[in-house]
């Protein structure tokens, strides 16, 4: 119910549409059930052959009725898709909208492809159920009472074939529905899964196929498959039902109505021919709103997955609060550690930092080294509150990064990510992600200071080459270095690189290094690197192990001092002579 | 996903290709299902002659002052004759509705399953070549498209169509006037589905598109989301993203807007048509007009009241066939791009040595056995004379003066020589596309050689069945693929028959037994989506475990280790060592820390080796390696 009234909050500028359909489909609703009643009338007029007139009369009523009719309908779906699409934008835009405020843990816990799946397919599914409810959803309902009304207004007597018929169909379709309705789930469960595991086959191809493993993979899709089409058949066998149940009761009422109408007529004249072709319009009609209306409870039953997914996004509170009264102000760009535990749930039984310490002088150059599973990235994140502390707190320029305004902070915290993304559009539309107000020349100054403009002018479209979603057409190390760029036109105070330059070369690496040190020297960088040369000339150089703090000092001290320091260096520079 | 761009036309023989394809599968089911549909819509269509023939009774007893003994000895037994036809025809209607259930599921099962095998056999070519994205949108879109046509669009369409031409002879058989005008009507009724549909369809194709651009941005957004936060950027996003959402909206609205409309609007004509039968039936009965029919029947009112009726069912019937076109257009354009799926060139082998279980005696005789026996050797059979000679499988890879392109006149490879003895240790380094996988892909057939010779064990590699070829190549990618199961499943991939016990060791030899012991589950812990919850580098070391479970005589790791920190890569390199003593290893690495301790080092550029030797030898010659290894050169 809450589901049901958060999404239609979101019908807002669409509520005119989506009234005007009902209204239409109202009207219309009233005229198909009024066409037959006064169909009737003209079908007795005939009989008495009435005068060339009234025939006339009834026969222009019953058209512009039917115009009516059409007008109506018409427009309602003019409306319908109207309110429907509309709806179906303003919930995309509300999703977006949220999932711009989410935090990196937010992001964590839906995972980027199943957002884009409630993005996309689930809102199609909800599009699709909404237009039915509006269309059909108060129409069936109103075509029956009506229907059954007039039946029962023209028919007398007649109208008793309905009162067998329709609880004989109601209870029909009711068990075929409370059947169909979990096989169908089931089903479609185990088809997402199928599914999956096409696209995991397509994705593997060259292991399957390195491993000579087509035949083995086509036994177990073969079973899956199998699978799916004996629950699969099931289910459709389950809904088939419905067909020949609604057959039988309309050819029941067929024979009830023409029997007993045709004996009430001849006995006691108290019905006549024009009411029972009309009972048997209504019959149609009564039973066909019957089964649309069962379908709609049907599609509607299963596109409510859909609805609670895109409820969970919306749903969702943001983990992280832009503080009240955020300083906006950051004085500089040091940065302490104080007493610092963090786990990524509070579910987790294993800090992922435990009791961390720092003291970083604005201007420092520190590096991070350890292992995989270290907690490398997740120290750095923890500065831009990327991800909240668990305990203790963190200080930029002596206020706890919870004190400042989001914005403020994380423009003044450049972060270049592990994970890097660039987006399809030229290099310099991605580079003004870090200052869309950047002139060229600022542009070009990063470039050169990243080891990025040289690369970059041996293009043939320079600054406007094209870059291909997810950066496909530059190399590791280039798109790299158009990161760091990217990164450093945001003028920061802190600059975090995260494992940023492991497909630059030592020479470039060491480039972009003596770069930072001349021309951004007020900015402390952070940077984490499994290559020993890239952190050996910093500051401070930290060694995480298992997410506490092994050791912190210079290069020279930590080979004197920290046993894992003095392997790692060992390993990268002497491995070829053992 | 990123959806394919429906062609217009699908092409003519697809359709007769479908239905070949329907037949051959259920020979009897089929035309059983045909009959049943057939018989029931013309039953279906019979009590409209009979309505006329009871109302005709009544008037008849009206005019003529019959009682209800005399009409009923007429009425019961067409009552009897209609209450038969009924529970016939709703036999008939039972059987079809479950059987389309069978055959449609069991028709889509055995496409899907053709659609898989054939995907399997195809060369890897095929998949360097096409979209994932499209690839699966032929199992997901096209199939359920078809689902579509063969449950309800090829159903409802010879339903339909056949009340429609048994209504038009009872039509026919009782007034030729009336009829003309209900064929006026419903060619009315098709002109304006036919032009709404043309319009819908147009709309559709837009729709389809934006479809796309919006699902392409909100795909590249939520893959970079943490990106745009890092970048305050979340303003801009959404100003783009509001842009694309509202063009969708606007084609969607047209779109959905026209395939509303033409279910009213078609009705309402049945509607007026259904009206100007009543009148013009009525004025004509008043006005005596003279009837033409195959009955010679004059026209009464008992023949209008018959005749609403078949209108009713005559227009309701095109209406249905009319809401199906839209359906039936996509589902030929799936079956279409199913089918070219489906006529791609498989990967072909000619090979013909094949890898046996071989129990080697002390004299070195070979003999082939059915057990195992952890000894394999080729089996070759010698055409010429009849001969099968057995060489032992050894890991002697040898390559000579190898050409290759991808594409024609893009040379990729250029007079490569590579000679690889078991137990030696042979490292590819290079900048990316000089070719370094390429080579890697030669040796497993992956791609076929242009120019050159491979051997295997002495033997030309065009020679030996692909599956025994990659049997005994162990492949680790830089990109590592893991399947949805458990830790366990995905390492026992690399050998089905593996023991728990034999992947715990390959586990510890690759130095992943460490961090899987420390998973919720350990080894049972649960793997979805390509390992997700695992870190890259984890995934590596797992890959690693699964190539180094399958024992193979040659190993390829192509950049295995680099997302590792160099001290894991230290304890696997360690493992790997030992698992490959006396065997062959073949290591691309970008790190130069991973490839130093190989026995050979070859240097490639531009898709020519260009310098070779051991780390020390390439140090000493102080040329492009020694450049590369002091950072002179990036490798990108």
């Amino acid at each position: 119910m809450h589901v049901l009234k958060r999404l239609l909050a979101c019908i807002r500028e669409y509520k005119l549409p989506t009234v005007l359909t009902l209204v239409f489909i109202l009207i219309e609703a009233v005229i198909e059930t009024a066409l037959p009643f006064i169909t009737a009338n003209l079908v007795t007029e005939i009989q008495m052959q009435s005068p060339i007139n009234d025939i006339l009369r009834t026969g222009i009523i019953l058209t512009i009725l039917a115009i009516s009719s059409m007008m109506c309908g018409g427009t309602a779906g003019f409306t319908a898709s109207k309110a429907a699409t509309g709806l179906s934008k303003n919930l995309r835009h509300d999703m977006f909208e949220k999932v711009q405020t989410y935090s990196f843990e937010n992001i964590d816990k839906f995972s980027s492809s199943s957002l884009v799946t409630r993005m996309t397919t689930d809102i199609t599914n909800l599009q699709m159920s909404f237009m039915m409810i509006i269309r059909m959803g108060l129409r069936s309902p109103l075509m029956f009472i009506f229907s059954t009304v007039m039946a029962f207004y023209m028919g007398g007597k007649l109208a008793m074939a309905f009162v067998i018929v329709i609880p004989v169909l109601l209870i029909g379709l009711l068990l075929i529905g409370k059947n169909a309705l979990p096989a169908f789930r089931r089903v479609f469960k185990k088809y997402d899964k199928l599914n999956e595991s096409i696209e995991e086959n397509v994705r593997a191809m060259r292991v399957v196929k390195g491993f000579s493993r087509e035949e083995y993979e086509k036994k177990k899709f073969g079973t899956a498959a199998e699978d799916i089409r004996q629950d699969f058949t099931k289910a459709e066998q389950i809904i088939a039902m419905n067909t020949p149940l609604m057959q039988i009761c309309m050819y029941f009422d067929m024979v009830f109505i023409l029997y007993v109408g045709s004996r009430m007529a001849i006995i006691d004249h108290s019905v006549d021919i024009g009411q029972i072709s009309a009972m048997i319009t209504y019959g149609v009609q009564i039973l066909m709103s019957l089964m649309f209306f069962s379908m709609i409870y049907v599609m509607v039953t299963m596109s409510a997955e859909s609805a609670k997914r895109i409820y969970e996004v919306l749903e969702e509170e943001p983990t992280l609060e832009n503080p009240e009264q955020a300083l906006e102000m950051i004085s500089d760009g040091s940065v302490d550690f104080e007493n610092v535990s963090f786990k990524y749930s509070a579910q987790a039984k294993k800090f992922a930092l435990a009791d961390i310490n720092l003291h970083i002088a604005s201007g420092q150059t520190i590096g991070i080294i350890g292992g995989t599973g270290s907690s490398k990235s997740t120290l750095v994140q923890l500065i831009p509150r990327l991800y909240d502390v668990t305990e203790g707190s963190i200080k930029i320029g002596g206020v706890d990064v919870r004190n400042y305004d989001l914005e403020v902070l994380r423009n003044a915290v450049a972060m270049v990510l592990q994970k890097n993304v660039l987006f399809s559009g030229t290099i310099k539309e991605n580079l003004k992600w870090g200052n869309p107000e950047a002139t060229d020349e600022e542009i070009q100054e990063a470039c050169k200071l990243a080891q990025a403009d040289e690369f970059i002018q041996t293009f043939p479209d320079g600054y406007d080459t094209h870059i291909e979603q997810g950066g496909t057409n530059v190399s590791g190390g280039q798109k790299q270095r158009l990161c760091i760029a990217r990164a450093l036109l945001k003028k920061p105070k802190i600059l975090i690189m995260d494992d940023s330059t492991s497909a630059v070369d030592t020479k470039t690496d060491a480039l972009i290094r003596q770069g930072f040190k001349e021309f951004i020297p007020e900015t402390t960088k952070i940077i984490i690197a499994q290559r020993i040369s890239s952190v050996q000339d910093a500051d401070q150089i930290i060694v995480l192990d298992n997410g506490t703090v092994s050791a912190v000092g210079t290069h020279a001290r930590l080979l004197r001092t920290n046993q894992i320091y003095r392997e790692v260096y060992e390993q990268q520079t002497n491995g070829g002579d053992e | 996903m990123p959806r394919p761009v429906y062609k217009k036309k699908p092409s003519k023989n697809v359709f007769p290709r479908l239905m070949h394809m329907l037949f051959e599968f259920y020979p009897k089911l089929v035309p059983v299902t045909i009959i049943c549909i057939i018989f029931s819509s013309i039953a279906s269509s019979i009590p409209d002659m009979y309505i006329q023939k009871v109302i005709k009774i009544i008037v008849e007893a009206f005019e003529n002052g019959w009682n209800w003994s005399k009409a009923r000895e007429q009425i019961i037994p067409m009552m009897m004759f209609l209450i038969v036809l009924y529970l016939i025809s709703t036999v008939a209607i039972t059987v079809y509705s479950q059987l389309m259930a069978i055959i449609t599921q069991g028709f889509l099962n055995k496409m899907r399953q053709a659609m898989f095998k054939k995907m399997q056999n195809l060369p890897v070519k095929y998949f360097d070549t096409h979209k994932h994205g499209d690839i699966m949108s032929y199992y997901t879109n096209d199939i359920d498209a078809l689902r579509q046509l063969i449950s309800q669009g090829l159903p409802t369409v010879l339903r339909a169509g056949t009340v429609v031409i048994a209504v038009f002879f009872i039509m026919m058989y009782y007034s030729f006037w009336l009829t003309l005008l209900t064929v006026v009507g419903v060619i009315a009724m098709m002109v304006v589905s036919r032009s709404m549909g043309g319009g819908s369809a147009k709309y559709f194709l837009r729709q389809q598109k934006s479809l796309g651009d919006a699902e392409g941005y909100i795909q590249e957004i939520m893959n970079g989301q943490k990106v745009v936060k890092v970048f305050n950027h979340e303003k801009a996003c959404q100003e783009e993203f509001d842009e694309i959402n509202e063009q969708l909206c606007h084609d969607s609205y047209r779109a959905n807007a026209y395939a509303n409309t033409l279910g009213p609007i078609v009705m309402n004509i049945g509607n007026i048509l259904y009206v100007l039968i009543a009148v013009i039936g009525g004025l004509l009965v008043l006005n005596h007009v003279k009837n033409y029919s195959f009955s010679g029947a004059v026209l009464d009112v008992s023949i209008v009241v018959a005749f609403l009726n078949m209108t009713k069912q005559f227009t309701g019937n095109v209406n249905q066939v009319a809401q199906q076109i839209n359906a039936v257009v996509m589902a030929l354009a799936g079956a279409e791009r199913i089918f070219s799926m489906m006529d791609e060139e498989p990967e072909t082998d000619e090979g013909y040595v094949k890898l046996v279980n071989a129990e080697i005696s002390a004299d070195g005789k070979i003999k082939e056995t059915k057990k195992h026996t952890g000894q394999w050797a080729w089996k070759h059979p010698h055409k010429a004379d009849g001969t099968v000679t057995y060489t032992p499988l050894q890991g002697d890879v040898q390559m000579f003066n190898v050409d290759f392109a991808y594409e024609e006149g893009k040379t990729v490879l250029h007079d490569v020589s590579v000679y690889a003895k078991p137990g030696q240790k042979i490292a590819f380094v290079g900048a990316t596309g000089a070719g370094k996988t390429t080579i890697t892909n030669l040796i497993n057939r992956f791609y076929d050689i242009a120019d050159g010779k491979i051997r295997y064990d002495g033997i030309n590699i065009n020679k030996i069945k692909k599956s025994d070829l990659r049997r005994s190549l162990g492949l680790v990618l830089q990109e590592t693929n893991l399947f949805t199961g458990t830790v366990m499943d995905n390492i026992r991939y690399g050998k089905l028959d593996a023991t728990d016990e034999e992947c715990i060791a390959a586990a510890k030899l690759a130095g992943a037994d460490d961090f899987i012991t420390r998973l919720p589950d350990g080894y049972e812990t649960e793997l979805t989506g390509n390992g997700a919850n695992l870190s890259q580098g984890q995934r590596q070391l797992i890959a690693i475990a699964r190539a180094a479970v399958a024992d193979p005589p040659v190993m390829i790791l192509d950049e295995a280790t680099s997302s590792i920190d160099t001290r894991t890569e230290a304890i696997v390199s360690a493992g790997m060592d030992k698992l490959m003593r006396g065997r062959t290893v073949f290591v691309i690495a970008h790190r130069l820390s991973t490839v130093r301790n190989a026995d050979l080092i070859m240097v490639l550029d531009h898709g020519r080796v260009i310098e070779k030797g051991s780390h020390n030898e390439l140090i000493a010659q102080r040329g492009h390696y020694y450049q590369l290894y002091t950072g002179a050169f990036e490798l990108e």
